[in-house]
C-alpha cells in the first residue's frame, strides 16, 4: 500500500511537468493546428534561462554561508521564474514571427518540418561550446549543468510515503496556471478571439480579429508556460543539458493528445494520467519500456478515441 | 508481347548497365585505395532511404518519421541470418558465390521482415492523418529500438558485432537502382496515380472510389521494405548492428533529404541524398556546426522554397532537357507509359 | 524511351555526383602525400574520433580535452623522435556509421599514425575492422566491452584499450560488496541504452550470485531520464542492502538524490563512469556512504596525477572526469609506443603498443596483455562528505 501511494506521489510529480508543457502544446495546436516540435526545446531554454538568471541575481543555496533569508529566497525565485517566462515568451514570439508565420498558408507539413528545424537549431545551438563568457557562458555546451536550489527542499513523510514541498508547489503552480489559462480562454476578449481563430482563422480575420496578433500571443503564452515547467522541473531534478527537452516535449504532446488536443483541462488531466501510467507500469512491471509506454498510450488513444478524453470529434468537411 | 518488350526495354539498361558501371568502380577500388568505398556505400544507402521514404512522404503525402525503425528491423534480420550462416557454404558452389547467395537471402529476408513490420505499423496508424501519423510513426520507431535494447538475443545496447563484410558497391548500386526503378514504375502505374490522388485530396480520392487505406498501407509497406534493405546493407558495411544507428535523428535526416530535394520528386530525392551526404562529409572539418547548419538550412529552405528544390518535378522536366525532347512526336516513344510527365499536375487537376 | 533516358540520367546523376567528389578530392588525395612527406619532416598526426555533438557529447568532449592536454605535454617535451605531434578530430555525433566513415577518412586521407577513440564500445566496434584492415593501430580510451579488442576468439591485431573491461570492473565491485562489506541482498539499476552499464551490471550479477549473494531486483533506466523514482520505489520495497548503479555520473547523481528523497539510506555502488566533479555538484551529499570502482584517486599525491588535474583545470576550467583521464592516457600510451617503435609504420607502432609494460598513466600503471586489454589495478573509493576517499586497491 505504501508502495502504491508512493508511486501515486511520484507519478503526479512527473505528470505535473508533462501537464505544464502540454498546456502550451494544446494551445498552439488548438489555434494553428501545428505540432510545435520546438516546444520541448523552449522548455529546455526556460530551464537554462532560469539557470543564467539565478547566476545574475545571485541566488545562494540554502547551505551557503550565511544562509539566505526565507524572504530573500522567495523574492529571488520569483524574479528568476518570471524572468525565464519573459525570455521564453520572447523566444516563442520570435519563433512564430520568423519561422512559422511566413508558412501559414503553406501545407501543414511544411510548418512541421520547419518546427523540426527550429527544434534542432535550439538543441544543437545550445550544444556548441561557449562563444561568449561574460556575463554568462553562452551557449552552455554539451556537459550537464547544475540548476541552483531556488527553494530549500523540505521533505515530509507520512505512513512511509515521502513527499516534498517541490512536488506540492509544482502541482499547485500547475493547477493555478491551468485555472488562469482556462479563465483567459473562456472569460476574456483575448480568449474569445483565440477560440474564434481556432475555429476558422479566415472568418475570424473577416470579423476584424487581428489574427496575427492573437496567434503571436498564443505562442508567447504557451512558451512562458513551458519556461515555468522547465524551472519547476529543474528545481527538483537539478540537472540541465541541451537535449533534455526533446523527450519531455514528445511526451507532453502525447499528454495533450490524450487529454484531447485544444482542451486546457484535458492537457492537465492528460499530463497527470500519462505520468501515473508511466510510473505504475515502470514500477510494477519492466521498467525498461518506460519510453515505449508513452507512445503506446498515444497509439491506443488515437485508435480508440482519436479526440482524446476531453476533445470533441470534428468531421472533416469538404 | 509488345507490352512485355516495353517492360524489358525499360528494365534492361538498369540491370545490365549498372553492374557494369559498379563493377568498373569496384575494380577501381580494388586497384587503388578503398578510401571512398564506405563513403559511397553511405551515399547509396541514403539514396535508398530517401527514395523509399519519398514513396510515403512525397508520393502519398503522408508523413512518416519512423524510417529508422524499419532500417533496424532489416538490419537485425539480415545480421542474424548472416551470423547464423557465417560458417556454412553451399557444397556445389565456390565459397565466394555461396556467401553472396546467402547475403542475397539475408537481404530478401530483411526486406520481408521490414515489410511485415510496415504492415503492423501501417494498418493501425494510417487511419490517422498528417501530424498525428508523424508522431505515431516516430513512436513506433522508438518502440522498436526499445524492444531491441531489451532483447539479450539481439545484443541489447551493444548490438550484433562481428558481421562478415558482405556489402560492396555492386550490392549497394544495384539496390539503389532497384529502389529508383521501383519508385519510378510505381509513379507511372495505377497504384501511383492513386497515391497522387490521395496526396492531393484524400477525401476527393475516396469519393472517386480509391481505397485510400489500402493504397496507403501498400505504399507504406513498400517503403518499409526498402528501408529494411538499406539497414541490412549499412550494417554489413560497418559490420555492426546496434540500436544507436537507428535513432529518430536518423529518420529526420532522411526527411531532410527528401524535403530538400522536393517531396514527390524521385530525381530530387536522389540528388539531395547524394549532395547532402557528400556535402556533410566535406563539412566534417566544421564538425561542431554541422547540425546547426543542417537545422538552419532546413528552416531557410522551407521559408524560401517550401516545395523543395525540385518540387514534384523530375530532373527531365527541366527546360534544358525538355527542349531537346521537343522534336519527338508525343506518344511515339512514350508507349504505354506515355502519361503526363508531371505527376503533380495530374493529381492537382483532380484535387481542387 | 523515357525510361531509358530516365535510367541513363539517373545513373549519370549518381555517378556524376560521386565522381565529382572524387575529382575534387583527388587533388587533396594527391596532395596528401605532400603533408605526409612534411610529416616525415616535422609532425606526426594522430586521429581522434569522438562524439562531440549529440546525446553523449559531454563524454566525447572530455576525451578530446584529455587528448589535447597530452599533445601539449609531449610537444613541450620536444615531441617524439624530434617531431611535433598534432591531432585531427572528427565528430561522429554518437553514430556508429559516422564513426566508421570518420575513421576511414582519418586513415586514408589524413594518413594518421594512430587512431584514438571511441568512448562507447558500440562505436569502437564500428571502427575496429577499419583499423585492422588498414593496419593502423587504434587505442580506445574507454570502450569496456570485451568484443572491442576480441572478435570471437580472435584478438583484433590493431585494436587496444587503456581501460578496464566489463568483466573486471563488475567482478571487482561484486567481490567488494560480498566480501568486504558482507552484503547479501543487492538491487541493480542499469542504464539499458548503454553497453557499458549493461556489461557491468551483467558481470556484477553473475559474480555476486556466484559468491552466494542475492540480486533482489534488476531495474533499468535510460540515460537522460529525469525521474527514477518509479524504479527506486520498487527497489525500496525489496529491502536491499545496496543498489548497484553502473551508469554515468550525469544520471547517477540524480538517482542518488531521488533515492535519498524517497528515504532510501543504503549505499549505492558503481563504476568508473561515476568519476566526475559534476557528480558531487549535482548529488549534494546524497552519495555519502556509496562506493565505486575507479582507475585512480584524486588524493593520490603522485605528481603525475596532481599535475594532470591542475593543468586540466587551468586549461578547461573543469575537473577532469575519468573520460578525460583515459583520453589522456590513451594518447600517452600511443606517444610512448611511437617513441619506442623502430619506425612510424602501422605494424611497428602496433608491436610497440602491444609491448607496453608498466606504463605510468594517470589512470593507473598500464600493461597491455595478450588480449590487448590494459592490465591495471582498480581502486575502490567511498564517498564521504561529498568527496571520494580511497578504501581498497584490487589487483586483476
Amino acid at each position: 500500500m505504501t508502495e502504491f501511494l508512493q508511486h501515486l506521489v511520484n507519478g503526479l510529480s512527473v505528470g505535473t511537468i508533462y501537464a505544464l508543457v502540454a498546456l502550451g502544446y494544446t494551445m498552439v495546436y488548438g489555434v494553428l493546428k501545428l505540432i510545435n516540435f520546438a516546444h520541448g526545446d523552449v522548455y529546455m531554454v526556460g530551464a537554462f534561462a532560469g539557470y543564467y538568471l539565478s547566476d545574475l541575481v545571485g541566488v545562494r543555496p540554502p547551505w551557503a554561508d550565511p544562509p539566505p533569508g526565507a524572504g530573500e529566497t522567495f523574492i529571488k525565485a520569483t524574479i528568476v521564474t518570471m524572468g525565464a517566462m519573459v525570455i521564453c515568451g520572447a523566444l516563442g514570439y520570435v519563433i512564430e514571427r520568423f519561422a512559422y508565420r511566413p508558412l501559414r498558408h503553406q501545407a501543414r507539413l511544411t510548418a512541421l518540418i520547419t518546427a523540426i528545424g527550429v527544434s534542432f537549431l535550439l538543441e544543437f545551438g545550445f550544444q556548441l561550446s561557449p562563444l561568449m563568457h561574460t556575463p554568462i557562458e553562452f551557449p552552455p555546451g554539451p556537459s550537464p549543468r547544475v540548476f541552483p536550489a531556488l527553494l530549500e527542499r523540505t521533505g515530509y513523510e507520512w505512513m512511509g510515503v515521502s513527499l516534498s514541498n517541490y512536488d506540492v508547489i509544482g502541482l499547485l503552480v500547475a493547477l493555478g496556471l491551468m485555472l488562469g489559462l482556462q479563465f483567459i480562454v473562456y472569460r476574456t476578449r483575448f480568449g474569445t478571439a483565440m477560440r474564434a481563430v481556432s475555429f476558422d482563422s479566415q472568418v475570424a480575420g473577416l470579423m476584424g480579429i487581428p489574427v496575427n496578433r492573437i496567434i503571436s500571443w498564443t505562442f508567447v503564452l504557451g512558451s512562458a508556460l513551458a519556461a515555468a515547467a522547465g524551472i519547476i522541473n529543474a528545481v527538483s531534478r537539478p540537472r540541465i543539458e541541451p537535449l533534455f527537452g526533446l523527450m519531455a516535449g514528445l511526451k507532453a504532446f502525447v499528454a495533450a493528445v490524450l487529454g484531447g488536443i485544444g482542451s486546457v483541462p484535458g492537457a492537465m488531466v492528460g499530463g497527470l494520467v500519462l505520468g501515473l501510467a508511466e510510473e505504475y507500469v515502470a514500477g510494477y512491471t519492466d521498467s525498461s519500456y518506460r519510453d515505449a509506454i508513452a507512445f503506446s498510450v498515444l497509439i491506443l488513444v488515437l485508435l480508440v478515441r482519436p479526440a482524446g478524453l476531453f476533445g470533441r470529434l470534428t468531421v472533416e468537411k469538404v | 508481347m509488345a507490352a512485355l518488350r516495353q517492360v524489358l526495354r525499360s528494365f534492361l539498361p538498369f540491370l545490365v548497365g549498372l553492374p557494369v558501371l559498379t563493377g568498373f568502380q569496384w575494380a577501381l577500388q580494388a586497384a587503388g585505395s578503398q578510401a571512398y568505398t564506405l563513403l559511397l556505400v553511405t551515399v547509396g544507402v541514403n539514396v535508398i532511404l530517401a527514395v523509399s521514404l519519398n514513396v510515403v512522404n512525397g508520393a502519398t503525402g503522408q508523413f512518416s518519421l519512423g524510417h529508422a525503425g524499419f532500417m533496424a528491423v532489416g538490419a537485425y534480420t539480415a545480421a542474424k541470418i548472416t551470423l547464423a550462416l557465417a560458417g556454412m557454404k553451399l557444397s556445389f558452389l565456390p565459397e565466394a558465390v555461396s556467401d553472396q547467395l546467402f547475403f542475397a537471402l539475408a537481404l530478401a529476408a530483411a526486406m520481408a521482415a521490414a515489410g511485415l513490420a510496415g504492415v503492423l505499423v501501417g494498418l493501425p496508424s494510417l487511419r490517422l492523418q498528417g501530424d498525428y501519423l508523424a508522431i505515431v510513426t516516430l513512436g513506433f520507431g522508438e518502440i522498436i529500438r526499445s524492444v531491441i535494447e531489451n532483447m539479450p538475443s539481439l545484443g541489447q545496447a551493444t548490438g550484433l558485432s562481428g558481421l562478415p563484410l558482405r556489402t560492396n558497391l555492386v550490392w549497394v548500386g544495384v539496390s539503389a537502382l532497384a529502389t529508383v526503378v521501383m519508385a519510378r514504375r510505381l509513379a507511372v502505374s495505377t497504384q501511383g496515380r492513386a497515391l497522387f490522388a490521395i496526396r492531393e485530396d484524400e477525401v476527393a480520392a475516396e469519393a472517386m472510389g480509391v481505397d485510400t487505406t489500402g493504397y496507403k498501407v501498400r505504399a507504406f509497406v513498400i517503403s518499409a521494405a526498402y528501408a529494411g534493405l538499406a539497414g541490412a546493407l549499412i550494417s554489413h558495411a560497418i559490420l555492426l548492428a546496434t540500436p544507436r544507428m537507428f535513432t529518430f535523428v536518423r529518420s529526420i535526416e532522411v526527411v531532410v533529404m527528401i524535403v530538400l530535394g522536393g517531396l514527390g520528386s524521385i530525381t530530387g530525392a536522389v540528388l539531395s541524398a547524394v549532395v547532402l551526404t557528400l556535402g556533410l562529409e566535406a563539412l566534417r572539418e566544421f564538425q561542431a556546426y554541422r547540425m546547426v547548419v543542417y537545422a538552419a538550412l532546413l528552416i531557410v529552405l522551407m521559408l524560401l522554397r517550401p516545395q523543395g528544390i525540385f518540387g514534384t518535378h523530375e530532373l527531365w522536366d527541366l527546360p534544358l532537357f525538355r527542349r531537346r525532347r521537343a522534336p519527338a512526336p508525343p506518344g511515339a516513344g512514350g508507349g504505354a507509359a506515355g502519361g503526363p510527365v508531371l505527376p503533380g499536375a495530374a493529381g492537382a487537376g483532380g484535387g481542387s | 524511351m523515357r525510361h531509358l533516358r530516365a535510367a541513363v540520367l539517373m545513373t549519370m546523376a549518381v555517378f556524376a555526383a560521386a565522381c565529382e567528389k572524387k575529382a575534387t578530392v583527388a587533388p587533396t588525395g594527391a596532395a596528401a602525400p605532400a603533408p605526409a612527406a612534411a610529416a616525415a619532416g616535422d609532425t606526426i598526426l594522430i586521429g581522434h574520433v569522438g562524439s562531440l555533438t549529440g546525446a553523449e557529447a559531454s563524454f566525447g568532449v572530455s576525451t578530446e580535452n584529455g587528448i589535447r592536454l597530452a599533445i601539449e605535454d609531449i610537444n613541450a617535451k620536444g615531441g617524439i623522435k624530434g617531431k611535433k605531434v598534432a591531432a585531427k578530430t572528427y565528430d561522429d555525433q554518437g553514430k556508429p556509421e559516422e564513426a566508421a566513415v570518420a575513421a576511414t577518412r582519418l586513415i586514408t586521407q589524413d594518413k594518421v599514425t594512430v587512431l584514438l577513440g571511441e568512448v562507447a564500445s558500440s562505436r569502437s566496434l564500428a571502427m575496429a575492422p577499419i583499423a585492422d584492415a588498414n593496419q593502423v593501430p587504434q587505442i580506445s580510451p574507454t570502450s569496456t566491452n570485451p568484443r572491442v579488442t576480441k572478435d570471437g576468439d580472435k584478438v583484433r591485431p590493431f585494436v587496444f584499450r587503456v581501460c578496464f573491461i566489463d568483466p573486471f570492473q563488475g567482478t571487482v565491485m561484486a567481490k567488494f560488496a560480498r566480501e568486504n562489506l558482507k552484503l547479501k541482498r543487492v538491487a541493480i539499476l542499469r542504464d539499458v541504452g548503454s553497453d557499458y552499464s549493461v556489461g557491468l551490471a551483467d558481470y556484477f550479477k553473475k559474480k555476486f550470485e556466484e559468491l552466494g549473494g542475492t540480486i533482489v531486483n534488476d531495474q533499468s533506466f535510460k540515460a537522460g531520464d529525469q525521474d527514477f523514482k518509479a524504479q527506486l520505489t520498487t527497489i525500496k520495497g525489496k529491502k536491499p542492502e545496496m543498489i548497484y548503479v553502473p551508469g554515468y555520473y550525469t544520471d547517477v547523481a540524480l538517482v542518488a538524490r531521488q533515492a535519498r528523497e524517497l528515504g532510501i539510506k543504503i549505499p549505492l555502488g558503481g563504476g568508473d563512469g561515476w568519476d566526475s566533479a559534476k557528480l558531487y555538484e549535482i548529488a549534494q551529499g546524497a552519495l555519502d556512504g556509496s562506493y565505486f570502482s575507479n582507475h585512480y584517486t584524486d588524493e593520490n599525491p603522485a605528481p603525475l596525477i596532481q599535475g594532470f588535474v591542475k593543468r586540466y583545470r587551468e586549461k578547461f576550467g573543469a575537473t577532469p572526469d575519468s573520460m578525460a583521464a583515459l583520453g589522456y592516457d590513451a594518447a600517452h600510451v600511443a606517444f610512448d609506443a611511437m617513441a619506442r617503435a623502430t619506425d612510424l609504420s602501422g605494424p611497428a607502432v602496433r608491436d610497440a603498443i602491444a609491448a607496453t609494460k608498466a606504463f605510468p598513466g594517470v589512470g593507473g600503471t598500464i600493461t597491455i596483455d595478450a588480449d590487448h586489454n590494459a592490465v591495471k589495478s582498480a581502486v575502490v573509493l567511498v564517498i564521504e562528505k561529498n568527496k571520494a576517499r580511497f578504501v581498497a586497491s584490487v589487483d586483476p
